[in-house]
């Protein structure tokens, strides 16, 4: 077992605490299958990868990431960058990112920054080489709107209460199935995935994984050098009387 | 944020991604700082390549950063001899892990939309009558 990165500098009324799903994907990207699969796609030889986690929040995964890349790569040139909605959740991840990358320096990789953003739309193009995605994935009646600039401006003054909800409810609440954010994220995954690109994204049983599955297999090809999408759930937790809670599935394309 | 980032960063706005003068932003008002980072040679080594070059000398030279040269460095440039690193490459160590925006603006050569910078964290969230 690797170790988890310490949190406890993070204000958990404004940001989302680790819990199961993070540790999920924590035992998930450092198992012997998946560091198996990710070394083989990312050879030694090859350009450095880029590691993208969208909503990182806390910063627990990708700072495990970020610390652990050695074990997870076996290479240490690998970027890693994350993107939060929540400006309080950029700042959160820096520093866990930090303070993790400072105490494992014979194994890190490096850490690119924190941006403040939502998914993928600032990101270049082809570009991310690994995304990580831990979705608000609770089925909700709305969705929280998303923060604007004046309101990045208001999120430096201590907080009122129903900001640190607002805020809070934007890594939880997922609207319809708890998929309308994760939806939105799969359809610009063809866009911002390099040709090399994985993705991995957790959902939960009111996700139905199976359906979301299906649909990826379906996903009509870039262009003429890819065969097709590939989906796999690479892990699961909490089952109960046979029905999982949570899981992880991997999207990658072949060529 | 690092000036590394800003190789892999556009406008967040759709219907600028199919422009060329989307990539890269360009910083306007600026506060930048240098911030010590641990050298990992191998990763700018292997980060070169994935470098849109041209886009990293306009940006040091809107932001008055010493000149690069017109061509990325070769490989055999990063690399001494002695398997040390180079001058060169130390070089571009400083300048794209250290040299970090504090403060100001990331401008669109499209839209021209201002994505403000603010304790080295760039928002790219826009009013959604603009997504
Ligand atoms: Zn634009």
């Amino acid at each position: 077992m690797l170790p988890t990165p310490s949190t406890s500098h993070v204000n958990y009324d404004q940001v989302y605490e680790p819990a199961e799903d993070s540790y999920l994907l924590l035992d998930t990207l450092s198992s012997a299958s998946e560091t198996a699969f990710l070394q083989r796609r990312f050879p030694q030889h090859a350009t450095s990868p880029l590691v993208v986690e969208i909503g990182p929040g806390s910063g627990v995964v990708l700072a495990f990431v970020t610390a652990h890349a050695g074990r997870i790569f076996a290479r240490r040139n690998v970027g890693t960058l994350g993107v939060d909605v929540n400006p309080v959740a950029c700042a959160a991840t820096r520093q866990t990112v930090q303070t993790a990358s400072a105490s494992a320096r014979a194994d890190c990789g490096v850490f690119l920054d924190a941006v403040n953003g939502d998914l993928t739309t600032a990101i270049k193009p082809g570009s991310v080489d690994v995304l990580i995605f831990n979705p608000p994935y609770v089925p909700s009646e709305s969705l929280p709107s998303l923060p604007v600039h004046d309101e990045h401006d208001a999120a430096d003054a201590r907080g009122s209460f129903a900001r640190d909800s607002h805020l809070l409810s934007l890594s939880t609440d997922g609207g319809i199935d708890g998929m309308e954010i994760t939806n939105r994220l799969l359809a610009q995954l063809d866009v911002a995935l390099s040709a090399r690109g994985v993705a991995y994204i957790l959902l939960c049983a009111q996700n139905k994984p199976e359906i979301v599955m299906a649909q990826v297999r379906a996903w009509p090809t870039r262009d003429a050098s890819m065969l097709r999408w590939n989906v796999e759930k690479v892990a699961s937790s909490g089952r109960k009387a046979g029905w999982e809670k949570l899981c992880v599935i991997r999207i990658w394309s072949d060529r | 944020m690092k000036l590394l980032t800003l190789n892999f960063l556009t406008c967040a706005r759709k219907t600028c991604k199919a422009t060329a003068a989307s990539f890269p932003l360009h910083c306007r008002e600026v506060e930048l700082e240098q911030v010590e980072m641990d050298p990992n040679p191998l990763f700018i080594k292997n980060m070169l390549p994935r470098l849109d070059w041209k886009a990293m000398k306009g940006l040091t030279q809107e932001l008055g950063l010493p000149q690069l040269p017109n061509e990325a460095p070769s490989e055999e440039e990063l690399q001494g001899a002695d398997g040390e690193p180079t001058q060169v490459l130390n070089d571009l160590h400083t300048l794209l892990m250290e040299t970090s925006v504090v403060s100001g603006k990331l401008v669109c050569g499209n839209c021209e939309y201002e994505y403000p910078v603010k304790d080295g964290i760039a928002s790219f969230l826009l009013p959604s009558h603009m997504v």
